[in-house]
């Protein structure tokens, strides 16, 4: 059985955001991780491998730094590691980068590919159905479990008030919750293998079956028209009192705005 | 591609169990304002089976127009017919813009949709209005006129972008549920109801559906309540939530959590308030041991009155919060119960 898993490197924004001063991300002051969806991912695909003796592949799209979060899932346990990494792709949006990942995923033999659901710099959680789509395979978004029956995946899918046990046909693609699991730590021996591993390299070249109309900014459908600080709402009052005349003094607010 | 062929505003008007969802209408209400400005109507895209009576609905609620696809492959929601559905409907009827909600079912078909028909998709939007682009004129490039442009957060909420797809369309875009307003209701408006099905043949892409597992728990959705009392890490144990219950029953508030709530499995994942939880807006939230990461904060800041409660005075959930209370939850939530029992018992 063999498993991709597409992995992304971001900035971590728990720690806060840095500008530059013309109002960009200033993406070098701020610490980077591997993105926690697409970690989860990463565990479910590593227990497939301790379960099934599966091999497990990671991918990433990035600048040549991104190499970084490669080696951290090989020291977690991952087999091979490959960035995709070349000037034409920069400025992708969804639709490129999806494009990108899916034209480098045909070099490769796949029963199961693993995202996460989105990433936390850009939150869209489009990048996996769209793989999926231009792949030709079916996709479960979400999911909270995963079991292999067969030539099939069985996967608990997540809605809002309900759950979906689905079965699918492999290939399949999975978009994994950071909440599917409790990802494993890095092995001190895992962590020496994998500064000392190999990591594949791919550039435009290795591509398969994608036009250069779909890649990078001049590929990408949506253009940004205005980016800027999100301006907050100033902050009211703040009050410290002892627990009585607090609670005299929310009530008395309940009563001004007409709640009680 | 030729952009002038593309006409209209057409939204995905979901439905879960033949029920439509709030943000269904929500959609009809802010697609009927965008058709306004463009000079054209809106058209509610209706999919499932037997769902023929919930066209009704829509027209009170504002659509000129709804297309009915009626399929028994579509009773329940599956991202392969129910993505073969819209990107059929899309090619058919060649709409110039397309609006999904940002549910778990649109985060998940929107994508799958927008792959297939080649165009731009823009995610999770809170805000959407026609206008230029480039929005300021710039030498040497066309500026284009009656554009979407696609209003939403990103990193985590600490920038907020202003997206355009000039070059390509439907111009899709996923929209935060509760953040736009339904139209005001007309009881009795009909709108024209059209009939399409594409067919739907099974094949690989098509999951089986095993089995369907509802939520046990019967509560009020916190999208809905008009009061929610928001607990946080800051509560300290899964049984502390006690306090929180008995404020909320005074109120006839709901109780609703933060992420780290979430995450530590004290409360379910629908109670979940933030960027990756629901957006929610009520008359009155109260924040309570909550310290207001900014992705929390994303999900609640629209609400109208926010009363935070918190031990740390650095809390960044006090930059929101209309007053904060610097001081020991476990002390004042109880007090504040009993003093509100106390008032509304004097008012009866």
């Amino acid at each position: 059985m063999k498993i991709v898993v597409c992995i992304k490197q971001v900035p971590d924004t728990k720690g806060g955001v840095k500008f530059n001063p013309d109002g960009t991300l200033d993406r070098g002051a701020m610490l980077t991780i591997m993105n926690p969806d697409d970690k989860a991912g990463l565990e479910a695909a590593l227990r497939l491998k301790d379960q099934y003796d599966a091999e497990v592949t990671v991918i990433t799209m990035g600048l040549p730094k991104a190499e970084e979060v490669l080696r951290e899932a090989m020291a977690m346990g991952a087999d091979k590691g490959i960035l995709v990494t070349d000037r034409v792709l920069g400025g992708a949006d969804t639709w490129a980068t999806s494009q990108t990942l899916a034209g480098a995923i045909r070099n490769l033999e796949y029963d199961l590919i693993i995202t996460g659901r989105q990433a936390i710099d850009g939150d869209t959680a489009q990048v996996g159905p769209q793989i999926s789509e231009h792949l030709g395979i079916p996709v479960i978004s979400y999911a909270q479990n995963i079991k292999i029956d067969g030539d099939s995946v069985i996967v608990e899918r997540q809605f809002d008030d309900r759950y979906h046990v689905l079965k699918a046909k492999m290939p399949c693609l999975i978009t994994a919750l950071a909440e599917l699991n409790e990802p494993r730590y890095m092995t001190p021996g895992g962590i020496f293998d994998a500064y000392n591993a190999e990591i594949t390299v791919w550039g435009r070249d290795k591509l398969v079956d994608v036009e250069d109309s779909n890649l990078g900014l001049k590929g990408s459908p949506t253009q940004i028209a205005r980016a800027s600080d999100k301006v907050r709402k100033g902050a009211g009052e703040k009050v410290t009192l002892d627990p009585t005349e607090a609670v005299d003094y929310i009530v008395d607010k309940l009563k001004v705005k007409h709640v009680i | 591609m030729n952009i002038a062929e593309y006409k209209g505003v057409f939204v995905f008007a979901q439905q879960v169990d033949n029920k439509l969802s709030g943000i269904a209408l929500e959609l009809v209400g802010k697609g009927k304002d965008l058709a306004k400005d463009l000079g054209t109507e809106v058209t509610a895209v209706l999919v499932g089976s037997g769902v023929k009576d919930l066209a009704d609905e829509l027209a009170a609620y504002g659509a000129d127009k709804v297309i009915l696809v009626d399929d028994p492959e579509l009773k329940e929601y599956r991202t392969e017919p129910y993505a073969h559905a819209l990107a059929s409907v899309i090619e058919k009827y060649k709409p110039e813009i397309f609006l999904v909600g940002a549910t778990a079912i649109g985060r998940d078909l929107g994508p799958r949709v927008s792959a297939r028909i080649h165009t731009g998709l823009t995610a999770d939007c809170t805000q959407l209005e026609i206008g230029d682009f480039p929005i300021n004129p710039v030498p040497g490039k066309e500026q284009l006129h009656n554009q979407l442009l696609m209003t939403r957060p990103a990193f985590g909420g600490n920038t907020i972008a202003t997206i355009a797809c000039p070059e390509f369309r439907p111009q899709m875009a996923t929209v935060r549920p509760g953040v736009m307003q339904k139209a005001p209701k007309t009881e009795g408006a009909k709108a024209v109801v059209e009939e399409f099905n594409p067919g739907f043949t099974p094949d690989d892409k098509y999951v089986e559906i095993l089995e369907i597992v509802k939520s046990v728990v019967d509560t009020v959705d916190i999208m809905d309540a008009k009061i929610l009392v928001s607990g946080g890490r800051g509560v300290g144990s899964p049984e502390n939530f006690k306090i929180l219950d008995d404020l909320a029953e005074v109120l006839g508030a709901t109780v609703s959590c933060s992420r780290a709530v979430v995450d530590a499995g004290w409360k379910p994942k629908d109670l979940q308030v933030g960027q990756t939880g629901k957006t929610v807006r009520p008359n009155v939230y109260f924040a309570i041991g909550i310290s207001g990461a900014i992705q929390h904060l994303a999900g609640m800041e629209e609400s109208d009155l926010i009363i935070a409660i918190n031990k740390d005075e650095t809390a960044p959930i006090f930059d929101v919060a209309d007053y904060g209370i610097v001081g020991d939850l476990n002390k004042i939530v109880p007090a504040l119960t009993e003093k509100l029992k106390a008032e509304m018992a004097a008012k009866n």
